[in-house]
């Protein structure tokens, strides 16, 4: 042999090991069950996080040690991750991936078992928690969210007022009527899209079930045409389209900026935004900061109404779970339990407690008084739904039919809003018919 | 060269200390001749392997293949994805955004011959102009694309520009697809064109000094010159630009991704061919796009290279 032919030899050696390389443990259905004794657990866990922000200001360290003083053999440590969802993807192919951590939006439900321990059965853990059916797979839950949101939208009080409205709007109509007073009448912008920033226009998918009413909202996706007339998502993006379309929103979508539109929204130069209750915190935050008052922020359902209530769907942020690989379960288990239950992380957050007989927090007490009926969807066909989502690549959980959707409604894209929603039903029910669901 | 490896190779017999010395030191010497260009070589070819085809192997290798991106399951699906993309017109109809970059590449490569030629003759403040023109390159492409989403901005820096000069035009910059993409094309023509003065200005320079100084003496002015000496004299790099410019045109992405994300038809291949792959798990067919694009810049470089060969330049 010569020496191009060992060089070309090895090379190609190393490139075939390298394309071979295997993915992931295999192990399977470990259970991370509750330890009985809290004295006795020891060890080091370390907590993957998505809120860098509380990791960096030692809150984190704070919730450690109030831990410690229950579990004081368990030593937590955090890692706060910017890009989260990204790196605890690609962390996932190892068995590296901390003890404790948020599940990525991007594992499939089916991978569950594979890559999280299990932490109960569904009919036990359902009794006391929320949310438990977002990561049930045959029974036996996977994750548990610490606290829950209920979509709908920021205003500012104060500027819908000046514009004459008292009410919450019942109908979309209604509230449409209620923009135009509020441009009318006022300076603000009376619908602020965050186009730029994208996911602000995805969270438009979450008033799914706020509109019929329905617990049963996620199956229908999976079952029928989530644009069918009077369907929920078609009622939302409807409103939307007659939003940008009536020129009820800011003058340039695409150069939105969401941080400054915090506090632009606390001083009253932005009436409304589509988002949730997690974010009334911030907007609070942001009005202190600004100088304002903070009691302007207010929060209102999706103007819709049966039987003349209206309905909030109650959605779980990221679902904590343990690492199936973890050499220690108890001690992971041991702090989920104890963040869900004693934390006080969901109050802190002015969120919705995953604890099924604890109070409303202080920022749906106006939903309380108006009658507004809380609503935990079905989840036993979100894996169905997402799967539908990707294999159809509309993604009503990314913001890119939206953003279409506004170009439509501005006139940067020519067509129909029926042939749009429509093109998107007909993608969306031949993805299902392939999938065979 | 091979014939020394051979003997190399080949093992040294266990009697030597029998025989005389001087030989087996000159077949040690030549045998660490033969070895010392690879030892230079290990850490630049272990990178390049590791980094580059290693990964472009695993590509190609998930391209065939229904993989998800994180699943620890992945199926064979043999040439499902080929199959599935070149039954989709609608995967290339982004390709026309190219078009746009395309057309820009041409005003940047003008635009770079313009002011390397103009700089190669003696101006005044020359080294400042280099260093001016240069300097965009320097940029993270990341840092460029938030300086100018300020810039185009409802009331951003260059709607306070134009309303200096009188003009209060009052326009969504990226609001139309024309309209975004032209002024994504822009700032892709500011951030590239440093490169390409560098790379003419560079050559422009390796032509030796005594070929102005005869065209001078024959009478040639300044546009002769660059007709006659400079054009002539800088073919090769001239090629290279229009070959990196056209196959930069297929795979915009940094400028667009950051600034509109693909939003309101400024999505390219890449942007649409990363969409797949990490937010509608298609991690298979996405690499299959990838497969697709590379192989789509191969045959364009290669037919490129064809219409406009690389001929010897001898300007004397």
């Amino acid at each position: 042999m010569n020496r191009r032919t060992v060089l070309a030899l090895a090379v190609g050696a190393a490139l075939l090991a390298s394309g071979c390389t295997g993915t992931g443990g295999t192990s399977k259905g470990a259970d991370a069950d509750a330890p009985d004794d809290p004295a006795k657990v020891d060890g080091t866990i370390t907590v993957l996080t998505h809120r860098t922000d509380l990791v960096q200001d030692g809150t984190m360290k704070k919730y450690a040690a109030e831990f410690n003083k229950t579990y004081p053999k368990v030593k937590v440590e955090f890692e706060g991750l910017t890009d989260y969802e990204g790196e605890v993807k690609i962390r996932m192919n190892t068995e590296n991936y901390g003890d404790v951590l948020m599940i990525p939006a991007v594992i499939e439900k089916k991978d569950y078992p594979k890559f999280f321990a299990s932490l109960g059965t569904q009919a036990e853990r359902s009794k006391k928690y929320r949310f438990t059916d977002y990561t049930a797979v045959d029974g036996k839950v996977y994750g548990q969210s610490p606290l829950g949101a209920v979509p709908g939208f920021i205003y500012n009080k104060k500027v819908w007022q000046q514009a004459g409205i008292t009410d919450w709007p019942t109908t979309p109509d209604e509230f449409l009527d209620d923009l135009k007073a509020i441009k009318s009448k006022t300076d603000a912008i009376p619908y602020y899209t965050n186009f730029k920033d994208m996911w602000p226009l995805t969270q438009w998918t979450q008033a799914n079930g706020s509109v019929s009413c329905d617990e049963q909202a996620t199956t229908k996706l999976a079952e029928g045409d989530p644009w069918a007339e009077g369907a929920d998502l078609r009622t939302a993006d409807t409103l939307l389209y007659d939003i940008v379309h009536s020129d009820l929103i800011e003058k340039d979508p695409t150069t939105t900026n969401w941080e400054a539109s915090k506090p632009r929204l606390a001083k009253g130069e932005i009436a409304t935004m589509w988002l949730g209750s997690w974010a009334v915190i911030q907007m609070q935050g942001a009005a202190k900061q600004a100088g304002a008052d903070p009691d302007d922020i207010g929060f209102m359902p999706f103007p819709a109404q049966k039987n003349g209530t209206f309905c909030a769907v109650t959605l779980p942020d990221y679902n904590q779970a343990v690492n199936v690989n973890s050499d220690h379960k108890a001690a992971a288990r041991a702090w989920i339990d104890w963040f869900t239950d004693k934390s006080g992380y969901a109050d802190a957050n002015l969120a919705l407690s995953p604890l099924k007989d604890a109070p409303l927090p202080d920022v749906l007490k106006p939903y309380e008084e108006a009658g507004v009926k809380l609503l935990d969807l079905d989840d036993t066909k979100g894996a169905e739904v997402k799967s539908i989502d990707n294999q159809s690549e509309v993604g009503i959980y990314k913001p890119d039919y939206r953003q279409e959707l506004v170009d439509l409604a501005r006139g940067a894209r020519k067509g129909s809003l029926d042939d749009f929603l429509t093109g998107l039903g007909e993608k969306w029910t031949e993805a299902r018919k392939n999938l065979g669901s | 060269m091979t014939d020394t490896t051979r003997k190399a190779a080949r093992p040294v017999p266990p009697a030597a200390p029998a025989g005389p010395t001087p030989p087996t030191a000159a077949r040690r010497a030549r045998r660490w001749r033969g070895v010392t260009p690879w030892l230079f070589l290990i850490a630049p070819l272990v990178l390049l392997i590791a980094f580059t085809y290693a990964p472009i192997v695993n590509m190609v290798a998930y391209s065939f293949t229904d993989w998800d991106g994180v699943s620890p399951e992945l199926h064979w699906t043999g040439a499902e994805n080929y199959a599935e993309l070149f039954t989709r017109p609608e995967l290339f109809e982004v390709f026309f955004v190219s078009g746009y970059y395309l057309a820009a590449s041409v005003v940047q490569i003008g635009a770079a011959l313009y002011f390397a030629t103009v700089l190669s003759f003696n101006v005044r403040f020359r080294t400042f102009f280099k260093g001016v023109l240069f300097f965009p390159y320097l940029i993270n492409g990341v840092a460029i694309g938030f300086v100018f989403l300020y810039f185009f901005q409802d009331g951003g820096t260059l709607d306070a520009i134009l309303r200096l000069v009188g003009y209060d035009g009052d326009r969504a910059w990226l609001g139309t697809p024309a309209s975004a993409n032209v002024s994504l094309a822009g700032v892709s023509v500011w951030r590239y064109m440093g490169l390409n003065f560098v790379l003419f200005l560079g050559a422009i320079q390796s032509i030796p000094g005594e070929l102005y100084e005869a065209a001078e003496l024959d009478g040639a002015n300044r546009w002769q010159q660059f007709r006659h000496i400079i054009a002539p004299g800088i073919r090769p790099v001239l090629s290279l630009s229009v070959i990196l410019s056209v196959s930069g045109s297929l795979s915009v992405f940094e400028i667009p991704y950051i600034m509109t994300g693909g939003a309101t038809g400024t999505e390219t291949f890449v942007i649409q061919t990363v969409k797949l792959a990490f937010q509608f798990n298609k991690t298979g067919l996405a690499s299959a796009a990838a497969v697709v694009l590379l192989l789509i810049i191969l045959v364009v470089t290669w037919v490129q290279r064809r219409l406009v060969p690389d001929d010897k330049v001898d300007l004397v």
